[in-house]
């Protein structure tokens, strides 16, 4: 395969170590740098686009450090490139947080709360943020999903929902409300479950992602 | 509802090492922290909480090693709490590699550290931790206090409002321990569990007196609590994690295996 240049993109949010040291853990061949740098995140052969907290906090960052900019480019040029959480969240069209945020616009849909007063199928009231392990329902193969079954657990940890156009939706979950929680365009795959804190089958994707030419 | 209750094993960790030791069959170090939540991970256990319980300054810098350590190995959430007290405790933390912390008489003191620290992190990354004892008059309705210093110190703050009150400063996850039920094996305080899951709507974890499979089963059925802590029945081989899961899983509990 030759160098395998991995980078991290470091816009100040969220636990980006776990992120490297899971990429660490599947590709010990591979370089994995976390950067804000344009010249370093360019240079990579696949990108991972990470974030934690509140979008409006994500984006005014990303939009400072020019990354509103960059991650399209880097979008553009077919490079594999991998979102999650809030990443995924900053590449769609739109949020509902903080009032209503305009995001990147790299996948089509936008982001919704799940409400103060989700409830189940049996009217149980549910926490918010949804918190912890939940199925991934893979509605369409992808390389991605190699090696994870359909229904494996990940770990979720957020209080707003993808919905995004469905003919790119790759995975599915079911909290009170069905929403989107894989979803695929040409070389960008963006999920809202946390792969690096989701053990055997989260590395498994970090794997897959690793190894993916950026192609379906 | 598939979200699954969470199994979270507690290590109490002084100056870098395991206190009381663990005896899982074939470790090899059963005081090294690393190894032991290596352990539990491999066993299925759904995130890891490290309590550090040093005094010292020094032992604190071995803290963060260690939590930079495990989180190299280990790929499910981790929380770290004791003497986080400020800003930078936090941040050290979260840099460190641990997912989220928890905080506890550091709110107590002054509760606006936990507004800050949730508007500057996250409110994913904090958790409130509550020790409560049950302080009910005869004829009362049920009431409990939360006590600092490890279930020493009197507040005079009710729990349940504390815990409301946390949820409403910022506090992604309350994680309640009854001070009454600690060490007892006699299962958890199920009136105090269920009256702050019920009051607040973000997630709660149950933790303080699990002695048998039972108790877990419990904490999250009549407690509603979203995932249950446990140190002692898991930590001397009695029960594993698996076995505790599977045991949940045979009474309707929906859990990850």
């Amino acid at each position: 395969m030759g160098a395998n240049r991995i980078a991290v993109i470091d816009y100040g949010m969220g636990n980006l170590h776990s992120v490297a040291s899971a990429l660490e853990h599947v590709a010990s061949e591979a370089e994995v740098l976390v950067s804000a740098e344009r010249d370093i995140i360019e240079s990579a052969d696949r990108i991972v686009f990470p974030g934690v907290g509140a979008i409006r906090d994500c984006m005014a960052e990303i939009r400072r450090l020019g990354f509103d900019v960059l991650v399209p480019e880097l979008v553009a040029s077919g490079r594999p490139v991998l979102g999650i959480c809030v990443g995924m969240q900053a590449l769609m069209e739109r949020s509902a947080e903080n009032g209503g945020v305009e995001c990147l616009a790299q996948l089509d849909g936008e982001v919704k709360f799940f409400g103060k007063d989700l409830r189940d199928a049996d009217g149980q009231h549910l926490k918010v943020p949804h918190m912890g392990w939940n199925k991934v329902f893979q509605s369409q193969q992808h390389p991605l999903w190699q090696g994870i079954d359909d229904g494996e657990r990940f770990y979720f940890v957020h209080s707003y929902y993808v919905s995004a156009l469905s003919g790119e939706v790759v995975g599915r979950c079911q909290y009170g409300v069905d929403f989107d929680v894989a979803v695929t365009h040409n070389n960008l795959f963006a999920v809202q479950f946390h792969p690096e804190k989701s053990h055997t089958a989260g590395l498994q994707l970090l794997k897959n992602f690793v190894n993916w030419d950026g192609k379906i | 509802m598939s979200l699954a209750k969470r199994i979270i094993p507690c290590l109490d960790v002084d100056n870098g090492r395991v206190v009381k030791g663990v005896n899982f069959v074939g470790i090899r170090d059963a005081g090294d922290p690393v190894e032991v939540a290596k352990r539990y991970n491999e066993q299925g256990a759904d995130e890891i909480t490290f309590l550090d319980i040093t005094a010292t300054h020094e032992g604190r810098d071995t803290t963060v090693h260690t939590v930079e350590q495990i989180a190299s190995e280990v790929f499910i959430p981790l929380t770290v709490g004791g003497g986080i007290r400020t800003v930078e405790d936090i941040r050290t933390m979260l840099n460190a590699g641990a997912d989220k912390v928890s905080i506890n008489s550091a709110a107590v003191h002054n509760p606006e550290f936990v507004r800050e620290a949730s508007e500057r992190f996250g409110a994913q990354c904090i958790v409130v931790a509550i020790d409560a004892k049950r302080v009910t008059e005869e004829g009362e309705e049920s009431r409990w206090e939360i006590f600092t210093h490890g279930g020493r110190k009197p507040t005079g703050i009710d729990a349940v409002q504390w815990a409301v009150k946390m949820a409403d400063y910022g506090a992604g996850e309350i994680l309640l321990t009854s001070m009454d039920r600690d060490g007892t094996k006699n299962g958890f305080d199920l009136g105090v569990t269920r009256a702050i899951s019920d009051a607040v709507s973000i997630p709660v974890i149950a933790s303080g007196g699990v002695g048998e499979l039972q108790h877990l089963v419990d904490g999250v059925v009549q407690g509603r609590a979203d995932a249950v802590l446990a140190a002692s029945i898991f930590h001397f081989g009695e029960h594993s994690v698996p076995e505790a899961k599977k045991f949940m899983q045979d009474q309707g509990v929906e859990v990850r295996l």
